[in-house]
């Protein structure tokens, strides 16, 4: 019951966020939300003991695949016509996400014959190669500047009520819409079969595979889910911005990922969510509205990651869980007084 | 041709000094304390900022500057260590993240102190060294930094070999637990390592100051080779990660001579993969250090 009263309090806060905000704050909440399912995608990966450095990169794959699906400039313009111009944009985005799962499975391949650090390294390297090929190839992926002009995600019509969705409210509509399915399918994921098996080859790797765990494969299933949502996020970014370029997906963003997640924490579903809302509020809402200078802002981010690793370590969800777990036994101790006099 | 050739070697040898210089201090500092320290690049940032104030702004002579440079940085390594690494030596994937915190912090405070844009550093000499071949000649700055790595690695070499505190830390390397129960203090340890690990970056970022574009966001493309250069050594092995920079260093400054500089870049990275596919340990590690 209480449960849902939440579920219901959340979704009245969410839909409701827009008519509070300011309009770069409303530009803040897509990111927002597009941040949330970078981060939640990246925990799938986490839940099987991996830490990559190549996510930021996987989400840019998916950005590049479905602005260039969308709207296929590469093709000599005969076939684009034949085919009837790209893909329309939703189509384009699930392609993108495709193309991000097909890009790690590949990936797979070389970077699953690692493990703990040495994944963590070639992550970074394998991203950083992929990277690279976007800077130097100008044919199809725009050089340096990357690619501009990325078309953008049509009107939706509603009866006679055109919602245009270069608006950022609209858009954060369907981020929301979008985000939420994605990640009622991660939840379903994690508490499937599959999901526990990805527990168990994190934390006992050798008993799992001594009773038919194939470790490789499902460490290399986690990665493709986990890209293709990534890739899903990478369009979504793709399309509202209008642009991706190679510098948008360097190693900075990817250490803010890492920074959310491990702020928020990994051990429950709602940590990483927790990290990137908590700090994202904090950077670009409070901070910003107080005026802080841009380096100030910097610093300030730095130290608390510090005296976050330094102090909680297990992140703030095992704050939340402190709590819950207080609550609970409190809620137990008024049970227990007042048994007796039931009794 | 063949004096491009040369040319292009002498340039390497300048390139893999100054990347050994860093990549070895990045070494010392995972084997001793097992900790990947992620704002390497930035103690590097840090060394040539200190030229950059003691020498471009207070006229003091480069070699004096360069001397503050090695003790500040390596100060500043040892208060890394004490308030960092120290707490959190149990938690390996903490004391990287406390480094990305510092590496935040160093970047903020350096671009609030000194601005974002790049500062100009006067050359300390324009004399050119031609060496016998004509066509073949190297700028007297960049020997500087050649002898000073020589001299500096060779030091080292002679404190890791020959002394007490020296012996101390190969110990540390190998076996913490049990350098522990021989009576060896783990934290002193832990702080010369720091300390040597921190000043070399610096020393290597102050003798390159006057050469390179100085900006509070340079130490990003020196991390990024540190650590292609220490996994293709194999990290935790000095001789791996001073051979291994000399490999990178003539790998990259080749194929940018004779292609470009992102091509050289991806070869690099692919070398990298290679290695790590092939040869997870690196081409001189020894055992597994997950």
């Amino acid at each position: 019951m209480t449960r849902w009263l939440g579920f219901a309090i959340l979704a009245v806060l969410l839909i409701g966020a827009p008519f509070v905000l300011s309009f770069s704050q409303q530009e803040i909440a897509v990111f927002l939300v597009i941040n949330v399912l970078i981060v939640c995608s990246y925990r799938l990966l986490t839940l099987t003991g991996e830490w990559s450095l190549g996510h930021f990169v996987i989400v840019g794959v998916g950005g590049y695949a479905s602005a260039l699906l969308s709207k296929p400039t590469w093709l000599p313009p005969e076939t684009a016509a034949a085919l009837g111009g790209g893909l329309p944009v939703p189509l384009a985005m699930l392609a993108g996400g495709c193309v991000a799962a097909l890009v790690a499975f590949v990936l797979s391949f070389p970077l699953f014959r690692l493990k703990g650090f040495y994944f963590l390294i070639g992550s970074f390297a394998a991203g950083e190669v992929i990277r690279l090929l976007w800077k130097k190839f100008r044919d199809p992926f725009g050089g340096p500047k990357g690619l501009k002009s990325v078309e953008g995600f049509p009107d939706i019509q509603l009866g006679d009520i055109s919602l245009p969705m270069w608006d950022a409210t609209n858009y954060y509509y369907l981020c929301l819409i979008v985000v939420g399915v994605s990640l009622w399918i991660l939840y379903r994921i994690e508490r499937s079969r599959i999901g526990l098996t990805f527990h168990a080859l994190h934390w006992q790797d050798k008993l799992a595979e001594s009773v038919g765990v194939n470790a490789w494969r499902y460490r290399m299933l986690a990665f493709v889910i986990a890209s293709f949502f990534a890739g899903i996020a990478g369009a979504l970014m793709a399309h509202y911005l209008g642009t991706v370029n190679p510098n948008m997906f360097d190693v900075e963003p990817m250490v803010f990922v890492l920074i959310w997640v491990i702020v928020g924490g990994t051990a429950t579903f709602y940590g990483p969510i927790l990290g990137v809302v908590t700090l994202t509020v904090l950077n670009e809402i409070v901070l910003r509205e107080l005026g802080v200078a841009d380096q100030m802002r910097h610093l300030i981010y730095g130290l608390l990651l510090i005296l976050a690793v330094l102090f909680l370590p297990k992140g703030l969800e095992s704050g939340v869980e402190r709590l819950r777990a207080r609550f609970r036994r409190r809620e137990e101790g008024d049970n227990r007084a007042a048994q007796p006099d039931a009794a | 041709m063949l004096e491009l050739i040369l040319q292009t070697s002498v340039n390497a040898i300048y390139a893999a000094s100054f990347m050994a210089l860093v990549a070895v201090g990045l070494v010392m500092i995972f084997g001793v304390m097992r900790v990947i320290n992620f704002a390497h690049g930035e103690l590097y940032m840090l060394g040539s900022y200190c030229v950059v104030f003691f020498y471009a702004d207070q006229q003091f002579p480069i070699l004096v500057a360069t001397c503050i440079g090695l003790v500040f940085v390596g100060v500043t390594g040892i208060l890394m260590e004490r308030a960092l690494f120290r707490p959190l030596r149990d938690n390996p994937l903490g004391g990287l993240i406390a480094s990305i915190g510092f590496l935040l912090c160093a970047q903020a405070i350096i671009s609030m102190g000194f601005g974002v844009r790049a500062e100009h550093v006067p050359p300390t000499t324009q004399q050119v060294i031609n060496l016998g071949i004509e066509g073949v000649a190297i700028p007297l700055q960049r020997l500087y930094v050649v002898i000073a790595a020589v001299l500096l690695l060779g030091a080292l070499y002679v404190f890791l070999r020959h002394t007490r505190f020296g012996w101390a830390l190969r110990a540390c390397a190998q076996d913490a637990k049990a350098a522990a129960l021989q009576g060896i203090s783990l934290n002193q340890t832990a702080r010369i390592a720091m300390f040597i690990g921190a000043a070399l970056a610096g020393t290597a970022g102050a003798l390159t100051a006057p050469l390179v574009r100085v900006y509070p966001y340079m130490g990003h493309s020196v991390i990024v080779t540190a650590f292609i250069i220490i996994i293709v050594g194999g990290i935790g092995s000095l001789e791996g990660a001073i051979v291994a920079a000399i490999l990178y260093a003539f790998v990259h400054t080749f194929v940018t001579t004779f292609a470009d500089g992102v091509i050289a870049d991806i070869v690099g990275l692919l070398l990298m993969l290679m290695v790590l596919v092939v040869r997870p340990n690196g081409l001189f590690g020894t055992r597994e250090r997950a």
